[in-house]
């Protein structure tokens, strides 16, 4: 009941740039959840002898280049593009968070070694990394999520690592140390609640890179590898129609700005939270 | 400058130098080690051992890896990067023809985004509130989150497809006339500047909206100042520091943008190099690739605390 209640009044307090990124983010959640069963071909099916055909009653998004449903392949492609990417900006977020919070509770040498190596990491831009590990050993799902969790988990460290810092040294968390518990009780039960609505809104930011990340890796033949496609792959296989000004070079990476854009603009309309990131590091 | 300026900055450029040693260890530790005998893998599984002997030791393999991680960091600092696996040049050669090309397309995008940017920055700033400084939010927000594929898609859909003033291509190679440097250089550059200058706007707002919400600035309103005096006498040189920090983390973001649309525009650079070396699996050029690209952001980050430092009043006298 309380629930059903409470989500018209988030949406209805919102700015209108904020409701039309909710609006897109549902969307793009549905596609991903039920795209395939509402697609009107098989993904993988050539339905036409025309290739890169432009928008029509029977494919309203066009053919590709061997003649199959663009509308279609973008259905089944959303779910690689949108999983991926969920499943690595979770890892990243809560590994992140986890190291934090552990850093933060074994005191200052534990703090200063970790703190080290993750200035390491993050000095390495997120696509050079990406390269140099598919170079090393070649594209596959879990690398790729291995890769974008690996790049994006610096980033969340030290969000969290900052705010846990500044949590320990409120008078209710001295108060339960004072008490005895444990470190790990005092991380979990007395700093994760106070920080989580922050590192939310950062999961999302984090959620956006990755899918640019995962996108343009696809799009330079090093991300999802055939027969799978997600949608920085659409873009890399169709781009020989650019000539020709083909929808289906256009509508996959169309898709993929308006999930994008549509989480900015959420997550920009939030109530201030005291967190802006706006790296993309 | 005074000696605690100075030992900041020393210290600054220490902490970089060493952060570009772990790299180059990261870098290493993932193209050199991890993946296993690379003799063996090029050659196969029927491949006799003396042949695979051969190439190891061809290779430098038929050595521990600390010593080749030595051998490797010390070819790089005397200014020898190896040899190309795949097309058996040195990877010295492979650079040095696409090295200024893409020092050029860098250059040529600052040129344009930076003026761009601090103009729309300090102007949303100044109209903080305002319906223009709204639009120019939503805008820069959904600019930073498009991919870079396209944005290039759509300026060659109109650019090249429609109007037919450029060439879907780049071809930087043979420039002799200004006509043809525009065609070369008009897609790639208006691509990396999109994205860039709504990041550098966006932090360039942030900058000078934290100036103005301080108290002199109130002063010089209450002196009676005329708003654009109030920011450009007042507020601006203030903001400098920041600013100038936010100008060299947007360029970073230069060194991400590359790799897609020099590989999209077919642009002769060192990113479409690396691209091409991560394809054939080509560890030595990657390699080197690799850390020229991390030196370059490190630099820029680098450069982005030292305008911090410097433009702080208290430490230069």
């Amino acid at each position: 009941m309380i629930q059903s209640s409470a989500m018209p009044r988030f949406f209805s307090s919102m700015s209108i740039s904020g409701r039309v990124g909710v609006t897109l983010v549902i969307f793009w959640v549905l596609i991903a959840l039920f795209g395939p069963s509402i697609s009107p071909h098989d993904g993988s099916q050539v339905v036409s002898q025309d290739v890169f055909l432009g928008s029509s009653l029977a494919f309203p998004l066009g053919t590709d280049y061997l003649g199959r449903d663009v509308l279609s392949r973008i259905l089944y492609g959303t779910r690689y593009t949108v999983g991926l990417a969920l499943t690595a900006a979770v890892l990243a977020s809560s590994l992140g968070i986890a190291l934090g919070l552990f850093s933060t509770v074994n005191g200052p040498h534990v703090d200063a070694f970790i703190s080290r190596i993750i200035d390491a990491l993050i000095s390495i831009p997120s696509k050079m990394l990406a390269l140099v590990i598919v170079a090393a050993f070649g594209s596959s799902i879990a690398l790729l999520i291995t890769i974008a969790s690996l790049s994006y988990m610096p980033g969340a460290f030290r969000i969290a690592r900052s705010l846990a810092v500044n949590l320990q040294t409120l008078e209710y968390v001295q108060v339960a140390r004072v008490r005895g518990e444990g470190r790990f009780y005092i991380a979990w039960r007395e700093i994760l609640p106070n920080m989580i609505h922050p590192m939310l809104a950062d999961f999302g930011l984090r959620f956006v890179f990755i899918v640019l990340l995962l996108s343009g890796l696809s799009f330079l033949g090093l991300g999802v590898q055939p027969p799978n496609a997600d949608l920085g792959s659409l873009v890399r296989e169709n781009i020989s129609g650019l000539g020709q000004g083909a929808i289906a070079v256009i509508a996959p990476s169309f898709a993929i700005a308006t999930l994008t854009v549509g989480v900015n603009i959420l997550i920009d309309s939030l109530p201030r939270l005291g967190l802006r990131s706006g790296g993309k590091g | 400058m005074n000696a605690t300026a100075a030992k900041l900055i020393l210290n600054r450029i220490g902490i970089g130098l060493l952060t570009l040693l772990m790299v180059s260890l990261v870098v290493f530790a993932i193209t050199g080690l991890l993946p296993g005998d690379a003799a063996q893998s090029s050659l196969g599984q029927s491949a006799t051992p003396e042949a695979v002997a051969a190439l190891r030791a061809k290779m430098g393999l038929d050595v521990p890896g600390y010593m080749r991680y030595f051998n490797w960091l010390g070819g790089m600092l005397t200014g020898n990067f190896g040899y190309s696996m795949v097309n058996n040049l040195s990877v010295n050669e492979l650079l040095a023809s696409r090295l200024p090309m893409s020092l050029m397309l860098a250059g040529v995008t600052a040129l344009v985004s930076v003026p761009i940017a601090l103009t729309l920055g300090i102007v949303s700033a100044m109209k903080r509130g305002s319906l223009i400084d709204r639009g120019l939010n939503l805008v820069t927000l959904s600019l930073v989150a498009v991919p870079e594929f396209l944005v290039a898609t759509i300026a060659v859909l109109i650019f090249a497809v429609q109007l037919r003033w450029l060439s879907a291509l780049s071809f930087a190679s043979d420039i002799s006339t200004i006509g043809q440097f525009l065609k070369a250089y008009a897609l790639p550059v208006m691509t990396l500047c999109c994205v860039i200058v709504a990041q550098m706007a966006r932090m360039t707002r942030a900058a000078v909206v934290d100036e103005l919400n301080s108290s002199y600035v109130e002063m010089a309103i209450l002196k009676g100042a005329t708003p654009t005096r109030v920011v450009l006498r007042h507020a601006l040189p203030n903001a400098i520091g920041p600013i100038a920090n936010a100008v060299a983390l947007s360029l970073s973001y230069l060194l991400g943008g590359v790799v897609i649309v020099e590989t999209i525009f077919n642009y002769p650079g060192v990113a479409s190099l690396m691209v091409d070396g991560v394809s054939n699996r080509d560890m030595p050029l990657v390699q080197a690739c690799a850390m020229i690209f991390c030196a370059g952001y490190l630099a820029l980050v680098l450069f982005a605390d030292l305008a911090a430092i410097l433009s702080n009043p208290r430490l230069r006298q």
